[in-house]
């Protein structure tokens, strides 16, 4: 229920903070969606969208952070995971 | 899909699965809130990437399942007695009421539609003039903007054959009631991503420090749920007990103020009544007085109904970490999602959903990744 997903703004309808809206393109799929909670967002943006409303812009700072962080645990490189449990039947 | 598919790396995966191998030296029992989450981690295998001493147990965070039996039956009421046309998120139609569920009510003639959004049910209330349109809002604190804001845009464009039934539950009441429980297994929590989207992160640093719990704010996709138990595992295995965010792309620590805003201007906290586990003081959302003409509860005399059915389903149990889906003797024999004995067996987020799906395959962990 609380899935949301990453969907870029590709044209931005409408000036009424209220009824702001956006169509959205979610990897073709493209779908309008209420910008009234994320009245921050600008064409171009990933929004993360749930149930018709973007609800967080994505901010890609900390996205490129984390990612990089976990990227560099290099002193892992090599360590492969044994099998904790049997393959189920 | 960016900010989905990099997070599916496989080689990333094993990574923090070996970084999480490498940190845990004792057991410990970790709870993931949000259904999404166990979903992701019971299709992905990533518990049989985890050490055997951590077990995931699977929390309350699916709205489907925790919503009332008695309200079931009271949408179904609308939907049958009141002529309206009841919308939904298609999970709720098969979810077994104290009588019937909503698909058997639209097979007996009942207008039951599935949208997509709340706001998708205002538009059809305002091309329907004639009949009631009501819009069964169940959900988190991640579903109340859209459910707030539909009720705002009714109110604004004077469309007055709209209302909402309202099934709205809060996480953090739901956690402390887990955590205070005498038979609580739960040392730490992952807690569910979106919903601190819209809350931010403050209400849970009391509860951390209370109960000595590690509180993770975790994403959704395989390496944001291994990077949430792999902080959780550091914590506890250090003696710590905070809160931290491993969502940050997309959770500010203030939440989001707009929608919080939004939400407070209709909705106000209730007590609220927990399928399978019982009523949490405190932890739901009601339509405000303000906005009594948009509250399908307020609109129409509905049947409160105390009867509890007996049942089977050890939803409650299972939702709050004490057993797993198939500790439960019904599983997959009389509890099937073609015919589910409680909600977790039908609901997309359901824990049992996940383990009859995924969890009767012959895969080799890795190999679904």
């Amino acid at each position: 229920m609380c899935l949301a997903v990453p969907g870029r703004i590709i044209e931005i309808i409408g000036d009424d903070p209220f009824l702001r809206a956006a169509k959205v393109s979610f990897a073709g799929v493209v779908k309008l969606i209420s910008l009234t909670c994320t009245p921050e967002a600008k064409l171009g943006d990933f929004v993360l969208v749930h149930v018709g409303v973007a609800i967080s812009v994505v901010d890609p700072q900390e996205a490129a952070q984390t990612f990089a962080y976990l990227q560099a645990m290099g002193e892992l490189d090599g360590l492969d995971v044994p099998p904790v449990h049997a393959p189920l039947p | 899909m960016k900010y989905v598919d990099e997070y599916r790396d496989a080689a990333l995966v094993r990574k923090l699965a070996a970084a999480i191998a490498r940190a845990t030296t004792r057991p410990w029992t970790i709870m993931e809130i949000c259904g999404g989450q166990t979903h992701a981690i019971v299709k992905y295998g990533l518990d049989d990437l985890l050490p055997k001493s951590i077990t995931l147990v699977h929390g309350p965070g699916c709205p489907v399942c925790v919503t009332s039996a008695d309200l079931i039956d009271q949408a179904v009421e609308l939907a049958l007695r009141h002529g309206a046309i009841l919308c939904s998120f298609g999970d709720m139609l098969r979810v077994p009421g104290n009588g019937i569920d909503l698909l058997t009510a639209k097979a007996r003639g009942a207008d039951v539609r599935i949208v997509y959004s709340p706001l998708d049910a205002v538009t059809l209330a305002r091309e329907n003039p004639a009949k009631q349109v009501v819009f069964f809002a169940v959900g988190f604190e991640t579903t109340a903007p859209a459910n707030a804001l539909s009720v705002l845009r009714a109110a604004r464009e004077e469309v007055k054959n709209f209302s909402i039934l309202t099934s709205h539950v809060l996480v953090p009441p739901a956690m402390r009631a887990i955590l205070g429980s005498p038979d609580n297994r739960v040392q730490g929590f992952l807690a569910a991503g979106h919903v601190c989207t819209i809350m931010g992160t403050a209400e849970y640093g009391p509860i951390a420090r209370e109960f000595g719990a590690p509180i993770i704010i975790t994403g959704f996709e395989p390496v944001d749920i291994l990077e949430g138990i792999l902080l959780c595992v550091q914590q506890l295995e250090s003696g710590r007990a905070e809160v931290e965010n491993a969502y940050a792309r997309a959770v500010r620590a203030e939440g989001n103020v707009h929608a919080r805003k939004i939400v407070e201007s209709v909705f106000e906290v209730c007590d609220r009544d927990w399928r399978g586990i019982g009523v949490i003081p405190q932890s739901g959302l009601a339509v405000r007085p303000a906005y009594a003409a948009f509250d399908a509860a307020r609109r129409f005399p509905l049947a409160v109904s105390c009867a509890s059915c007996a049942t089977e389903c050890i939803s409650g149990d299972i939702m709050r970490g004490i057993k797993k889906p198939h500790d439960c003797p019904a599983f997959g024999k009389r509890c099937t999602p073609e015919q589910p004995l409680g909600a977790p067996m039908v609901s997309s987020e359901g824990a049992c959903a996940a383990y009859y799906r995924y969890r009767s395959r012959a895969l080799e962990p890795a190999s679904r990744l």
